[in-house]
């Protein structure tokens, strides 16, 4: 890889362990992802003792996937620009108010705040657990698994395989504009990298277009061959479901005046 | 950057999540099975690369200003390239992988977010760029001014959309106005970038490929090779008088949206937490022109000074990060 685009080079975010985590069937992760970030979503801002108890069930997961802290840390910069917005909210925010230190502040604005940036971290933060201990193939595997429509699944599977090569394709370009001296700075300069664009957008529907071609000599008839696999424990079902149980009854009980 | 993109989980209430989510996933149904009527057996392979694009056109930073620089968004370019349906299933599925993989959006917030950035932008943009198409001459001139404005369009209409799922789905007291004013600002700005990139992939992908362009299969050969030639400059300068045209016909309906809905929020009674804020006496309180009569032309003139003021601030600090990096090392 040619470096320098770390956020979207897919096959850097699984931490390849052997954990049990890890060995989890992908399906039954995923639905306790959704279970749990939809729990941690529900749940009302003033519960904080809930939100810990959520927070305290993905340190426990994350150790036990032994998932590197400095890697979550770097990866959930993705919803930086909502703490931001958060952090605004208490001063832009109506209703009465509350004195913080030297300032007065909106105490809605403050709830809000807070609100928003623990549930994004938590949300973020149980995707990267997920992503980091689930390879896409897998995850692909569980989406099928649960009965999502199989041409969006393929859909999803081809945008992966070719993303690196696209993005590689990308940087050659850029590469190669930068070595001709194209440095634009103001936006009616912008016309070289849409001519770029462009010409990637054509490059990338030729090479579909190949793809289909090839697939058609392999006998391609419309569908993906799919991987059948061993129906799974229970065992596994009770072990990946147990954390999102507890925070679904931290919701509850948070939620049930 | 764009807050509406990409919101994390909890961003608006659970309630707004089930309701946008319950749309997208029809939308995304239908959209689905046209693109197979439409690809065939082709659906798979080319929409899949094409969403790898999308993703990669994200990573595309054009110029804005003095070396600083934004990057494509492509709801609408999608659309007009691919078509609506193929075109937001395709962005659509990157909405979805930016989640499900990079932890980018949150999963619960997929609902509003592939709303407001496949399905608002792709239809919304193919039903602009329809309209305006009308006006202008067939040829490739035309079908390129109507990207520049559809795309820009576009990403307002997206910023709309965000706004009116806060009106129901506010997770902080900020009221809707105030989100409205503040999303619809910042996008007509953004959307300047949006159309002039759009519109100069389009004129690229014609001169390829007109063949790719779903938005000019309705055009011959000869029709295409006539392309008026604009300047980029020109072009720009196009972009702003439209963004400020646009400012004061969507005043119009920040002026009378709101009023209408505060009148709501009086019968509710949730009104009665509201305050007028530390600018209710300034100049531009409740978003028209004191000490002018027509209630149209000064919330136009209000809509003006916005974009106005917040060209004047982008451009202040573009100047400040200029002087800056001028000052030579001490």
């Amino acid at each position: 890889m040619g470096g320098g685009h770390g956020r979207h080079d897919a096959h850097r975010l699984h931490v390849g362990r052997d954990t049990a985590v890890h060995r989890l069937a992908p399906h039954v992760k995923l639905v306790a992802l959704v279970t749990f970030v939809s729990a941690v979503a529900v749940t009302p801002r003033y519960a904080l003792w809930a939100f810990a108890i959520d927070a305290i069930l993905l340190a426990v997961v994350a150790v036990a996937a032994r998932v590197p802290a400095a890697v979550v840390a770097r990866r959930v910069l993705v919803v930086t620009p909502f703490l931001i917005v958060a952090v605004l909210l208490p001063f832009i925010g109506h209703g009465p108010r509350t004195e913080l230190g030297p300032i007065e502040v909106s105490t809605d604005g403050l709830w809000a705040a807070w609100n928003i940036a623990a549930k994004a971290l938590l949300g973020a933060t149980a995707s990267i657990v997920f992503t980091a201990t689930t390879p896409i193939p897998e995850i692909l595997t569980g989406m099928t698994r649960l009965r999502v429509p199989r041409p969006v699944v393929a859909i999803i599977a081809f945008m992966v395989r070719y993303l690196d090569l696209i993005s590689e394709q990308l940087h050659r370009m850029r590469l190669a504009m930068t070595a001709r001296c194209h440095d634009p700075r103001w936006l009616w300069q912008a016309r070289p990298v849409a001519a770029a664009a462009g010409t990637l957008f054509v490059r990338t529907y030729e090479r579909g277009e190949r793809i289909h071609d090839a697939m058609i000599a392999r006998g391609y008839t419309g569908h993906m061959p799919v991987d059948e696999r061993a129906p799974d424990r229970p065992a596994a079902w009770l072990v990946a479901l147990a954390p999102p149980a507890v925070a679904v009854t931290a919701a509850v009980v948070a939620l049930v005046p | 950057m764009m807050i509406a993109m990409h919101a994390p989980d909890g961003f608006l209430e659970p309630g707004v999540a089930v309701a946008t989510a319950a749309i997208s996933l029809v939308v995304m149904a239908f959209a689905v099975r046209s693109a197979s009527r439409e690809l065939g057996d082709r659906q798979v392979p080319l929409a899949g690369v094409t969403a790898a694009f999308v993703f990669a056109a994200q990573m595309f930073n054009f110029p804005v200003a003095s070396g600083t620089t934004g990057h494509l968004l492509g709801g609408a370019l999608a659309a007009i390239l691919l078509g609506p349906w193929v075109g937001s299933l395709v962005v659509g599925v990157v909405v979805l992988v930016q989640a499900l993989v990079f932890a980018d959006g949150g999963l619960t917030a997929l609902g509003y977010n592939v709303l407001n950035m496949a399905i608002v932008p792709a239809f919304g943009g193919w039903a602009i760029f329809w309209l305006v198409r009308r006006l202008l001459p067939k040829n490739a001139g035309g079908v390129i001014g109507a990207t520049a404005i559809a795309s820009g369009m576009s990403v307002v209409l997206a910023s709309i959309a965000f706004s009116i799922e806060w009106l129901f789905g506010a997770t902080a007291p900020v009221p809707f106005d105030t989100v409205f004013g503040a999303m619809v600002g910042v996008h007509t700005l953004i959307g300047i970038g949006e159309a002039v990139v759009s519109s100069m992939v389009v004129a690229t992908v014609l001169a390829a490929r007109p063949d790719l362009v779903a938005g000019a299969r309705d055009l011959d050969t000869a029709q295409l090779a006539d392309r008026p030639r604009v300047g980029v400059r020109t072009f720009v300068m196009a972009g702003v008088l439209v963004a400020a045209l646009f400012a004061m016909v969507v005043s119009q309906f920040a002026a009378s949206g709101p009023d209408g809905l505060e009148k709501v929020a009086a019968d509710q009674g949730f009104a009665a937490g509201a305050q007028d804020h530390g600018f209710a006496d300034s100049v531009f309180a409740d978003y028209a022109t004191r000490g002018i009569g027509n209630e149209e032309l000064s919330l136009a003139i209000a809509g003006i000074t916005g974009v106005a003021l917040a060209l004047t601030v982008g451009a202040g600090l573009v100047i400040a990060a200029r002087q800056l990096r001028r000052r030579p090392a001490v």
